[in-house]
């Protein structure tokens, strides 16, 4: 990353990973696994972007440029970044709303990501669907209704089996939406089928409000799927994520079938921005979390102690991201939103043309246009488009 | 075309039309043979009637999502601390759950009263609500029932809602026959309605107006009292024109029918229809009778609203009072959208200019 090497620092150190505990499984991931350098510095500045863009999402909701409802992963970097580490770039991925970084992650530029946030024209899918809703080619959004993206990401693993893809789809929820009877649907079909999905819950301790063990009979996430196996996971050491999922797509690819995994993390922030998240947890609990358990913090300090990186080095990186996430800030605040013809693009296939009041009688046209790229192209923008 | 409506509306006036709200909220004055009265907004009259539930019915019980803390919105504030936790309880994410666990508790003899926290959610548990609770009646000749049930949930635009904070999922009950559906338009309607509702021998389903929960204050009497469910409020009587809507924009039509008698001369009355189902036929065939004309305004999309159904009704009932085709004025038929709410939402303006339409037909 334009980073340079300096002579005192090695190019590769072996970590150990933190325990797994598993669920009807013999062998765990690996404990003793190997990390270069260019992973290290990769990492640490994926996950330095995610917490920043997430800091600067929060005070753009605190300026009201972001609207509605918002929900931060700070904390939680280290189950993305992690995941990310030992995907492939075919594999498919969903998630609910906690979504922001896996944006980032899977292809979208921290303009667009907070641009979408702010509704505006260069957002992710043009600003028309907001912090919630935001893809990206193998990313299949962004869910507002908890539950229900836990059987779509059984279709879509089903659907890469299907064409005989060495592929897998992670389709991620949390310790609240654990509790939805569609993920209990979901799991029997994915056993039954062998579908390669691999079903993530990030239990963060809290549904909203709600502490885990106060909406579960049974918090033990990863032994829910019953005749799915699962592995638990210590998710603030983001080696140990990468390993766990590397296991995961090992095995499902290997005709397995699907795997259930907990990655047990916590969120420094609120369920949202509307929450404080000090009604149903002690200031003490979060202050505790933030000093001894931070994902960022802990990563640095094993990489620098393995003479993976320097302090010097780790200090740029820091410059360099918040430099990327202000200028994407800066360029939120300046950008247009889509014009009033998108109300009506993109509903069906073919959206036929709707007569549609302006904001005064003599404003009323015949909307032209069936999908929002086709609006955009007439601004003189370029349409949002998937990389390979 | 494009272009003429991008520069009418730029950059800077769509943050600021975001942030204004779209209704100015218009108090109403309670029977004063209730009695005294207390400064209330909405989320404090639901919880007075819940905690009056709680005291008078001992089988009654709270629970929902959130709710012990006193719930996202504070309508169940100190309930739990009064009643206790068997009575006021937090359930797990699971609406299909909720439902059914309460429509099973009300067949069962215990009045329940279930909260979904966002109308939005309310699908998952629509099979248990549509299939469940509304036929238990019928398709046991009247052996069981469920109608000690009410569930409450939250509706409407709220300004920065987009796609699923904001929705009005009414019209999606009201086709389903065995089921009541109730929609407050502030404080002292909320606490008698609910109330009632609560009472009510069949399942009902009462939605509050998110966006009212703090901005509508109102004197609510401090004792119990319910309002019929079936019967709709002539809020403001009038005889040009007759215009219907239920609660957060019937304070939109209230503020058209003050712009429209103080600049066009026009005389409108405004009902609040309440109770959309049943609703009360007699009150607005009697109305379009003497104004000859009808405009029905909802924020749900247009295609198959509950204005739908009233038009239908009416142009049946008063073919021949009617000066003019019936008018609605409603969302478009698009997802409730993220940015374009100002202009999905029907607006004063929108209503004003059909007001204006009808009128000079």
């Amino acid at each position: 990353m334009g980073v340079r090497s300096l002579s005192s620092t090695v190019n590769e150190a072996t970590f150990q990973t933190r325990p797994y505990k598993l669920h009807k499984l013999d062998t765990p991931p690996k404990s003793e696994v190997v990390v270069t350098r260019d992973d290290a510095i990769h990492y640490y500045r994926e996950m330095q972007v995610i917490r920043r863009l997430e800091t600067a999402a929060g005070n753009l909701y605190k300026e009201k440029i972001v609207r509605g409802f918002c929900h931060l992963y700070t904390g939680q970097e280290a189950c993305a970044v992690g995941m990310h580490a030992a995907m492939d770039k075919d594999d498919g991925l969903i998630t609910s709303y906690r979504c922001h970084g896996w944006t980032y992650l899977l292809g979208s530029t921290v303009v667009e990501v907070i641009s979408e946030l702010s509704g505006k024209i260069s957002g992710n899918v043009y600003g028309k669907g907001g912090s919630m809703h935001m893809y990206e080619r193998t990313f299949f959004g962004g869910n507002g209704i908890v539950g229900a993206q836990q059987a779509l990401g059984a279709g879509v693993a089903f659907a890469h089996k299907y064409n005989g893809k060495k592929n897998v789809c992670f389709t991620l929820y949390g310790d609240g939406a654990a509790n939805q009877g569609q993920l209990f649907e979901c799991t029997n079909m994915a056993k039954l089928w062998n579908v390669p999905v691999i079903f993530v819950c990030e239990n963060n301790g809290y549904g909203m409000g709600t502490a885990a063990n106060r909406a579960s009979a049974d918090t033990n996430y990863y032994t829910r799927g019953d005749f799915v196996p699962g592995i638990w996971v210590d998710a603030m050491d983001v080696i140990s994520v990468r390993e766990a999922v590397q296991y995961c797509r090992d095995y499902a690819n290997a005709g397995k079938g699907p795997l259930m995994l907990e990655l047990a993390t916590y969120r420094f922030v609120g369920h949202s921005m509307s929450d404080p998240g000090t009604g149903y947890r002690t200031r003490e609990e979060v202050q505790e979390a933030r000093k001894t358990r931070d994902p960022i913090h802990g990563f640095k300090d094993k990489i620098i102690a393995a003479n993976l990186v320097t302090e010097a080095e780790l200090k740029d990186i820091d410059k360099s991201v918040r430099k990327e996430v202000d200028d994407a800030v800066m360029h939120a605040h300046q950008d247009g939103v889509l014009p009033w013809e998108g109300l009506y693009t993109d509903l069906y296939h073919n959206t036929p043309p709707q007569f549609i009041r302006g904001c005064i009688t003599e404003e009323s046209i015949v909307q032209p246009y069936t999908n929002s790229s086709e609006l955009v192209k007439k601004l003189g923008l370029k349409p949002k488009t998937y990389s390979a | 075309m494009a272009l003429l409506l991008r520069k009418l509306c730029p950059t800077g006036n769509v943050a600021s039309l975001r942030a204004s709200s779209h209704f100015v909220f218009s108090p109403s004055k309670a029977d004063p043979s209730l009695g005294e009265t207390t400064k209330l907004n909405l989320y404090q009259s639901i919880n007075n009637a819940m905690h009056t539930a709680l005291e008078t019915d001992p089988t009654a019980c709270v629970f929902g999502e959130d709710i012990a803390f006193g719930g996202v919105f504070r309508c169940s504030l100190g309930l739990q601390d009064k009643f206790g936790k068997d009575r006021v309880f937090n359930t797990p994410l699971c609406e299909q759950g909720i439902a059914g666990f309460a429509i099973g508790l009300a067949a069962a003899g215990s009045t329940a009263i279930a909260e979904i926290q966002f109308g939005d959610y309310i699908f998952p548990a629509y099979d248990q609500i549509v299939n469940e609770a509304a036929k238990y009646r019928y398709r046991s000749g009247g052996q069981f029932n469920s109608g000690k049930l009410t569930i409450r949930a939250t509706w409407g635009a709220v300004g920065h809602g987009a796609l699923y904070h904001s929705q009005s999922p009414e019209a999606n009950f009201t086709h389903t026959p065995g089921l009541k559906v109730v929609i407050p338009r502030g404080p002292i309607q909320a606490k008698g309605l609910l109330l009632a509702c609560i009472e009510d021998p069949d399942p009902c389903i009462f939605f509050e107006p998110k966006v009212l929960y703090r901005a509508a204050v109102e004197d609510v009497p401090v004792g119990k009292y319910t309002l019929p469910i079936g019967k709709a409020e002539i809020v403001k009587p009038g005889k040009d024109a007759t215009l219907l809507a239920w609660g957060t924009q019937l304070h939109v039509v209230l503020e058209v029918a003050n712009i429209a008698k103080e600049k066009l001369g026009i005389d409108a009355e405004v009902i609040d229809l309440q109770s959309i189902a049943p609703w009360d036929v007699d009150t607005v065939a009697n109305s379009v009778v003497k104004t000859g004309r009808l405009l029905v305004s909802h924020e749900a999309p247009l295609t198959s609203g509950f204005a739908a159904e009233v038009a239908a009704t009416i142009q049946r009932e008063c073919f021949l009072n009617l000066e003019a085709p019936i008018a609605r004025v409603c969302g478009w038929d698009t997802p409730f959208p993220h940015v374009f709410e100002p202009v999905y939402l029907p607006t004063k303006w929108r209503v004003l200019d059909q007001l204006k339409q009808l009128v000079e037909f």
